[in-house]
């Protein structure tokens, strides 16, 4: 059964810096990194790593709930020294597509859907009133693209490439948007 | 030098260590595993109750024990660490063949080294979960773990498992296998080797939400009824075909002249 409400991932990178904040850590599962990309990349490091054998041990695919929880307790336990959230989601046999985010201090968190990073406060309003359940796949991709879109015109700090993926049972999807590409709203 | 035979020679004696104590048995059916306990009272001084042999190991596990009560319970507080660290690591509930299998690799680093002596105590480990259904793993003092449909150890678990083979487990709901197992445990108690016995039943599957528990009051004393009334009459059907051999010869048939009643 594919699910109808495919998980899309967005992720924009600083042009000048080919900085790759789509994280894979299991066949059908990903990681969007926040914060300090260093804490962060060394984090997911460690986590793919678990997940990985985790997934060996069980002799089956992990749970995304596990991934993120393996995520959860490096960030909890460590909360002194690092500064990275992420938002992990993927597809599991168990329970679908599913999305999580674990913040800052180690709250891991289950929502259908979630935007983080710095652009993200300029499109709450956005997200908040054109996500509904039960999307296309089309739908989801628009929705993404265009909340993207806004973030990247509004923040300073943000722009570039729009990387999108796309997870299902039967794969994974890679999509990438260049900056001219994207949608266009009034004020461009 | 430590003779590798001797090692080994520990393993065979832990197991007859299990041979000695009275039986447990679990059965997987379609919606849940059941656990029964053969609790023999050596004395009637014991609080009704106490020295149980039916663990809860996470919410949704299980485990039945014969052997060394006391090896039994240490392993018991191993398996709940290992759920819960496993909960607190990845977040869900153990799943059942991972569980077994750790507790296994457990008993079975204690059949390395000399200095320790291994378990002497094997257990039968149950669960339910939504997804994966019902699971049913058996440990034994050597460190290996099998999934079953069926399992019994302790000393009757030849004549327990040869019970266990004429039921359609897969097809019965946990209500109809709680009277089979009591029954089983009736049948298999020797009243002449061992007198008194309490009998545990627990178990867990959509019957209890997931949840592993003792038998309520009610389904237990209706469960035992129904273990009287059959081995009252499997005895009884013993005697009549025993008579009927007999006296066939003379082509008469002996009716019985007594009644069963409850």
């Amino acid at each position: 059964m594919v699910g109808v409400e495919d998980l899309v991932h967005f992720r924009y990178y600083v042009s000048s810096k080919t900085i790759n904040k789509l994280i894979q850590v299991h066949d059908r599962i990903f990681c969007c990194i926040a914060g300090s990309l260093a804490d962060a990349q060394a984090v997911t490091k460690a986590a793919k790593f678990q997940i990985s054998f985790h997934s060996i041990q069980m002799e089956s695919p992990p749970l995304v709930k596990a991934a993120a929880s393996v995520l959860k307790e490096l960030c909890y336990n460590n909360k002194e020294e690092l500064q990275a959230g992420f938002i992990t989601a993927g597809w599991d046999r168990k329970k679908g597509p599913q999305v999580y985010t674990v913040a800052l201090g180690g709250m891991l968190l289950s929502q259908p859907f979630t935007i983080g990073g710095s652009g993200s406060t300029y499109i709450y309003g956005y997200a908040d009133a054109k996500y509904k359940p039960d999307m296309s796949k089309e739908e989801c991709l628009q929705f993404a693209t265009n909340a993207l879109a806004l973030a990247m015109g509004r923040d300073n700090v943000s722009g570039g490439v729009a990387h999108l993926v796309v997870i299902t049972e039967e794969g994974v999807e890679h999509i990438v948007i260049p900056g001219d590409k994207l949608p266009k709203f009034h004020d461009e | 030098m430590i003779s590798l035979g001797q090692l080994v020679f520990q393993v065979e004696y832990a197991m007859k260590a299990v041979e000695n104590s009275s039986t447990a048995i679990g059965i997987r059916c379609k919606d849940g595993v059941v656990f029964g306990v053969e609790k023999l009272i050596l004395s009637k001084l014991y609080e009704q109750g106490s020295n149980k042999r039916i663990f809860n190991v996470d919410r949704h596990v299980g485990m039945a024990v014969a052997g060394l009560l006391a090896d039994a319970r240490s392993l018991s507080e191993v398996a709940r660490e290992e759920a819960s660290n496993f909960r607190s690591n990845y977040g869900h509930n153990i799943p059942l063949k991972y569980l077994s299998e750790r507790v296994a690799m457990y008993v079975h680093a204690y059949t390395l080294y000399s200095a320790v002596r291994p378990f002497g105590c094997s257990f039968i480990l149950g669960s339910y979960d939504q997804d994966d259904g019902p699971q049913l793993y058996m440990v034994d003092p050597s460190g290996i773990s099998f999934g079953y449909w069926g399992c019994a150890i302790g000393k009757a678990k030849q004549a327990a498992k040869t019970e266990i083979e004429k039921l359609q487990m897969k097809d019965m709901t946990c209500r109809e296998l709680v009277k089979e197992v009591a029954k089983i445990i009736y049948i298999v108690h020797d009243e002449v080797k061992d007198k008194a016995f309490e009998l545990e039943l627990s178990w867990v599957g959509e019957v209890t939400n997931g949840k592993h528990e003792l038998v309520p009051k009610d389904i237990r004393v209706e469960a035992e009824k129904y273990a009287k009334v059959c081995t009252t009459t499997t005895s009884l059907l013993h005697g009549i075909s025993v008579t009927w051999v007999q006296n066939n010869s003379t082509f008469k048939v002996f009716f019985p002249h007594f009644m069963v009643t409850n």
